[in-house]
């Protein structure tokens, strides 16, 4: 209540009135020369306070201190700053102001009428004065809560970069991860580590509770790891270590599962320590299954020694390491996704091609969850994930099968299926041909019966593949063709597009992300590629020295491949 | 053979509309960011895109569409979008252009659901 006391003290000036008997100068504009403004500070358990809240009528600052027993040191300041009377300002029996008043000009007491106008002043300001009150308290709330949520927006940007910013990408692996808070700042993370003898440590970890406490322990923990990974290469060493740090730098009450693996990817032989963390999922050809290996979390108690377990990834397997959010989350109807959920999304039903892996495992295990959750959801717990996919044997890092030659004829001889080839054309690597390229295309499909809907995923497909392979593939060296086929088989249409840059890597791009690229973190662009796995059925990626050839494969009638 | 990319636009008082036509790709980035800075002339509080004629967008479309959509945030501007067909409608969702501007069936809706916020 002090804060909102600002005493003023105001002559009342009543005009033309004011004139006295001596021959004094009138001063004209008399309320703005006259107007003092004097800070007095009161206690909180000034009795005046009390006093003046359950006054009825203007109170004489010399009567109450004789008369009554009201012991006041700011009535007594009061006086000496020379106010002379006292009008309470009261809303909903609070006193929320004073209106001091000091002797009149004319010196002459207050009349009963002066009084009852203070009064009747008093009743009018009262409310008003509140309602100033109020209107400037909240938009105080509104600025503070406003800069607590920027620095969440700001502490969610940072703790992003404490998260890799690229994914690892071994020969014959494929990673792929998802880091998903339930707010602003999360508990989770994940991290990825390059040991010097070329094998990649792979951390999941996941505080207690979310938000801005676990995150701040979150990265914390992200550090010592890092730490100890410098020092030690088995995960069990590693984990021993992390705990006996964590243990005096964590609140009582919280403590962070981690599982930490050491891949090599020559091999497929992993090294799995863990503490307290979900157990990962192994999806094999045959069988699903989970690495069994456990320990106490860490921070919790010091001396810990974490178990390990050595196990093999074999070619077409993948592995799949989860935080609580996922199988934690509740539908409306309160039951819990839970392991069996799991374990049915992560098994195939028929062949392996219908396997989602990495990525797609990634979207499609996504895709589970938010039906299951319905579209009311409001996300408990942090999710994530990372998945390591390693390729079966005669699988590159696209996924797709290695192929003598990116050429046609080879293409035929090594496919199962009778393809009968629609059209073949090549074209300059000149900027804007892939609108070129579209219309030969969609002539070459005039006599296949394809839905519009479907014709036109296509049509994109065709055209962000070309652009590709015009700028990336061929540099945009007109004198460069790049060379386009479509084939049909029954149902299934493959469209190929090669370029003539082989003997250049395909950089492995970022996944697009709005959101990243809004908060300046990623580069507008990128979209080309993201946009073709969207549209088409399969794609696939054939290398050699001279060629790049990528491959749509595009269901005619709409049922996935 | 291409399409000529053009951008009109139509100055509010609050809220300025550009009417797109043609191919959004590479050869659009001038008149694009040009047009744009022109709705913002007025000050509006929303610039709607109007894509009824639009007849292609690329990639680097949806790239030049992000770049008006960080301007737009920066300068507390909302955008709207009329006349996107399913297609390029599935487009903004994929890409989540969709969670950050509003998507409208046809100008009048823009104009009833914009103005009734104001």
């Amino acid at each position: 209540m002090i804060a909102y006391l600002r005493n003023s003290w105001i002559r009342l000036f009543k005009g033309r009135e004011a004139h006295v008997e001596k021959d004094v100068d009138v001063i004209e504009s008399p309320i703005r020369d006259e107007v003092i403004t004097i800070e007095i500070d009161f206690d909180p358990d000034d009795p005046i306070l009390d006093y003046l809240s359950n006054q009825k009528s203007v109170v004489e600052v010399d009567k109450v201190l004789i008369e009554s027993k009201v012991d006041s040191k700011g009535l007594r300041e009061l006086k000496s700053a020379g106010v002379k009377i006292l009008v309470p300002l009261v809303s909903q029996g609070e006193l929320i102001g004073i209106l001091n008043l000091g002797p009149r000009l004319s010196e002459q007491e207050y009349s009963r009428d002066d009084q009852k106008l203070l009064l009747d002043l008093a009743t009018q300001a009262a409310p008003a004065l509140r309602l100033a009150q109020l209107a400037r308290q909240q938009q105080a709330e509104a600025r503070h809560r406003e800069r607590l949520e920027q620095e969440l927006r700001v502490a969610r940007i940072i703790q992003q970069t404490l998260l890799p910013k690229d994914l690892p990408q071994p020969d014959g692996w494929q990673i792929a991860a998802h880091w998903q808070p339930a707010r602003e700042v999360s508990g989770d993370f994940y991290d990825f580590i390059d040991f010097p003898d070329g094998k990649l440590g792979v951390i999941v970890g996941d505080v207690t509770d979310k938000g801005v406490p676990a995150s701040l322990v979150m990265a914390t923990t992200r550090g010592i790891l890092r730490t100890a990974s410098e020092h030690y290469n088995s995960p069990g060493e590693i984990l021993a270590y992390v705990n006996d740090q964590l243990v005096p730098n964590i609140p009582a009450n919280m403590f962070v599962t981690c599982l930490y693996l050491i891949l090599d990817p020559s091999n497929g032989q992993m090294v799995i320590a863990n503490a307290g963390h979900n157990l990962p999922m192994i999806r094999e050809i045959d069988r699903i299954g989970e690495e069994r290996v456990t320990g106490m979390p860490l921070g919790l108690m010091p001396g810990m020694e974490y178990e390990e377990k050595v196990s093999e990834l074999k070619p077409g397997s993948s592995i799949l390491i989860y935080s609580d959010g996922l199988v934690e989350a509740h539908n409306p109807q309160e039951e819990m996704f839970g392991f069996p959920r799991l374990n049915q999304a992560l098994s195939c039903l028929s062949d392996e091609s219908d396997c989602p892996d990495g990525e797609e495992l990634i979207n499609y295990l996504l895709e589970q969850l938010s039906s299951f959750t319905g579209p009311e959801w409001v996300q408990e717990d942090d999710v994530t994930f990372v998945v390591l996919d390693r390729f079966s044997r005669n699988e590159n890092s696209y996924g797709s099968s290695v192929v003598e030659g990116n050429k046609l004829e080879s293409f035929l001889q090594n496919s199962d299926c009778s393809w009968e080839l629609l059209t073949e054309f090549s074209l300059p690597s000149e900027q804007g041909n892939e609108m070129e390229a579209v219309a030969n295309v969609e002539k070459a499909l005039q006599e296949v019966i394809i839905a519009s809907d479907r014709l036109k995923r296509l049509k994109t497909a065709v055209a962000e593949a070309t652009m590709n392979a015009m700028e990336h593939g061929n540099l945009y060296d007109e004198s460069k063709t790049v060379d386009i086929s479509v084939l049909s088989s029954h149902e299934l249409l493959v469209v190929r597009i090669s370029d003539h840059g082989g003997e250049r890597e395909i950089p492995e791009p970022e996944a697009p992300d709005i959101q990243a690229k809004l908060d300046g973190l990623q580069s507008p662009r990128g979209w080309g590629l993201f946009l073709i796995q969207n549209m088409v059925d399969e794609m696939k990626v054939i290398s050699d020295e001279e060629h790049h050839t990528v491959e749509l494969y595009f269901n005619i009638t709409g049922d996935q491949a | 053979m291409s399409e000529e990319f053009a951008a009109a636009v139509r100055q509010g008082s609050d809220i300025s509309f550009i009417d797109l036509s043609g191919e959004i790709n590479s050869f659009a980035e001038r008149g694009l960011n040009d047009a744009y800075a022109s709705a913002e002339d007025s000050g509006p509080s929303t610039i709607v895109l109007n894509f009824s004629d639009v007849t292609y967008i690329n990639s680097t479309g949806i790239a030049l569409i992000v770049g008006l959509l960080a301007r737009s945030r920066g300068a507390n501007r909302a955008i709207a979008v009329f006349g996107l067909d399913d297609h390029y409608q599935e487009i903004f969702q994929i890409t989540r252009l969709s969670d950050f501007m509003s998507i409208y069936p046809d100008e009048e809706t823009v104009l009833a659901n914009v103005i009734s916020q104001a």
